[in-house]
């Protein structure tokens, strides 16, 4: 039996070294990085299809509702509790320490990087999933996949240990959810008419782009907490340089993304792409998100120029040559930019800006090995649902769209 | 009298437009609608070219007395017509006859075109 002393927050009294700025700094950034899920949420409905809007909304109100409650309940210690060098056992239904923030400063800013990372697996697997599979899936994510490797890197684990450097969650959050977003795909297969007879991609164009734009704009301006709030303190002149300078790198990132997509689509295809210079702008986000702190302003925009370019070549290379339908790019944007910005990190990383030293070897080992764990506990995760309930919804209901027939309201009436 | 159906270019509607209420046409008809022809629009989404066989036009009706058959039919090519390929079609068929609902009475007098 579970007694209110178990589930009531146990949290060391400290006021001493508490300190009210960088609380205040904390819990802005974790409205900003919330304001990332209806980010995502506009994103992934902007570019399917009308008759799916309000299922690809409903996925996006999940993750974040599922995410809270069980990272409350399991998540946060799987992450942040003492344990070994793979995950952590302790303090369940969250049992935290005051440091320079209370405790619960910490555990809600950790709450709302734990939604982020389950939102990107929902727009690759739009538009065929089963609605209660994705919710299962959704759970899972956020109860273990997350807070497991969480821990190698945030919590204390291994990969901490060796100096692993990830400021900010280009491997943590968005790595992790682009490998999984990938083993959906797979798992899932391609929707119905996305490929001819003869295996050649077909468009099927995003219903919305006003939307899709929208939630782009969302996204940078949540990225302004996910980054800088992340140095996790504000007073003092060394965090106020710190901050400034990760505001600076992650909004570099963005345009410098933002353009190298503008340009690639207009040399390769013909036009510049607004749905991919969107792409291009979050792929510069995720990429300097692990270095964000400890890059300098040139080597930023180098980062998102050089990971915008390379999600541009993915997102061709993954639907025409490997055939697997992701239709919003999740898999490029995050899998992709999170694993180069990671790596570029060790590339890039001055020492002299924030003390901070990334060896270009152990990157490549972090953001490989989260990699391999996300994927392939996702491909276990989705084969046994495929399985056993099933994962994907009737052709009917996927030709004539989820909304009238998993949820029985549409997002647009006449 | 006569029926003249006009399937026109988008663009042109409001030139057209003036151009009908310029002559001597009392009412007309339009709605958008979709075509499917031989020309074809190359487009690309994401990196993936396709081609859209769906064409939008506008069609507009008017039906009309015989001698303003001809007025009418060249005020709509005069302003329709771009050259390329695509400026539409115009049809020409019967209309046997018109009741006004209002009064009652029938015949192509009830068309209050300008004389």
């Amino acid at each position: 039996m579970m007694t209110l002393d178990v589930i009531a927050p146990v949290v060391e009294e400290s006021k001493d070294f508490v300190n009210g700025l960088d609380t205040l700094w904390v819990l802005l950034g974790a409205m900003l990085v919330f304001w990332m899920q209806p980010g995502f949420a506009l994103v992934e409905a902007g570019l399917t299809q009308k008759k799916n809007t309000a299922n690809i909304l409903m996925k996006n109100f999940v993750d974040f509702m599922c995410g809270t409650v069980l990272y409350w309940i399991l998540g946060f210690s799987i992450m942040y509790g003492a344990g070994n060098a793979f995950f952590g056992w302790e303090g369940f239904f969250f049992i935290g320490e005051d440091s320079n923030v209370p405790a619960e400063c910490t555990f809600i800013f950790q709450t709302v990087f734990c939604a982020t990372t389950a939102t990107i697996v929902s727009g690759a697997m739009a538009e065929r999933t089963k609605f209660s599979m994705y919710i299962v899936i959704s759970v899972i994510i956020s109860m273990f996949v997350y807070p497991f490797e969480g821990h190698w890197s945030w919590g204390g684990g291994w990969l901490s240990e060796l100096g692993f450097h990830d400021f900010a969650g280009s491997t943590v959050v968005h790595l992790c959810g682009g490998a999984l977003a990938l083993a959906g795909a797979i798992v899932l297969g391609p929707r119905i008419d996305k490929y001819d007879k003869n295996g050649k991609s077909r468009a099927i164009p995003g219903h919305n782009l006003a939307l899709c734009a929208l939630g782009v704009f969302c996204l940078w301006v949540g990225w302004f907490g996910f980054n800088p709030c992340s140095t996790v303190a504000a007073t003092g002149y060394d965090n106020a340089v710190s901050m400034s300078h990760v505001f600076v790198t992650t909004n570099m990132a963005a345009a410098t993304g933002g353009i190298a997509a503008l340009v690639y689509t207009w040399v390769v295809d013909g036009k510049p792409s607004l749905s991919m210079v969107c792409n291009g702008v979050l792929a510069g986000l995720v990429g300097i998100t692990a270095g964000c702190d400890c890059v300098g302003i040139g080597a930023s925009a180098i980062i998102g120029l050089v990971v915008s370019i390379v999600m541009c070549f993915s997102v061709s290379f993954i639907d025409k040559v490997l055939k697997i339908d992701d239709p919003v790019g999740a898999v490029s944007v995050h899998g992709v930019g999170g694993l180069l910005g990671t790596i570029l990190t060790g590339v890039f990383c001055d020492s002299s800006i924030d003390g901070v030293e990334a060896d270009l070897g152990v990157q490549a080992l972090g953001a490989v090995a989260v990699a391999g764990f996300a994927f392939v506990v996702g491909m276990i995760i989705f084969n046994i649902i495929k399985h056993t309930h099933g994962l994907r919804c009737d052709k009917r209901i996927e030709l004539e769209g989820l909304d009238i027939y998993e949820h029985g309201e549409a997002a647009y009436n006449e | 009298m006569k029926k003249i159906e006009a399937i026109i270019r988008k663009t042109k509607f409001e030139e057209v437009k003036e151009a009908l209420l310029n002559s001597n046409i009392d009412w007309f008809e339009y709605y958008p609608v979709h075509g499917i022809g031989q020309s074809r629009q190359e487009r690309v989404y994401r990196g993936v070219q396709y081609s859209t066989d769906v064409i939008e036009r506008m069609k507009i009706a008017i039906v009309c007395r015989e001698m303003f058959v001809e007025s009418t039919i060249n005020a709509i090519m005069s302003v329709a017509r771009t050259g390329e390929v695509g400026d539409g079609r115009i049809f020409l068929s019967e209309v046997m006859d018109v009741w006004s609902i209002r009064t009652g009475e029938n015949g192509d007098t009830v068309l209050r075109d300008k004389k």
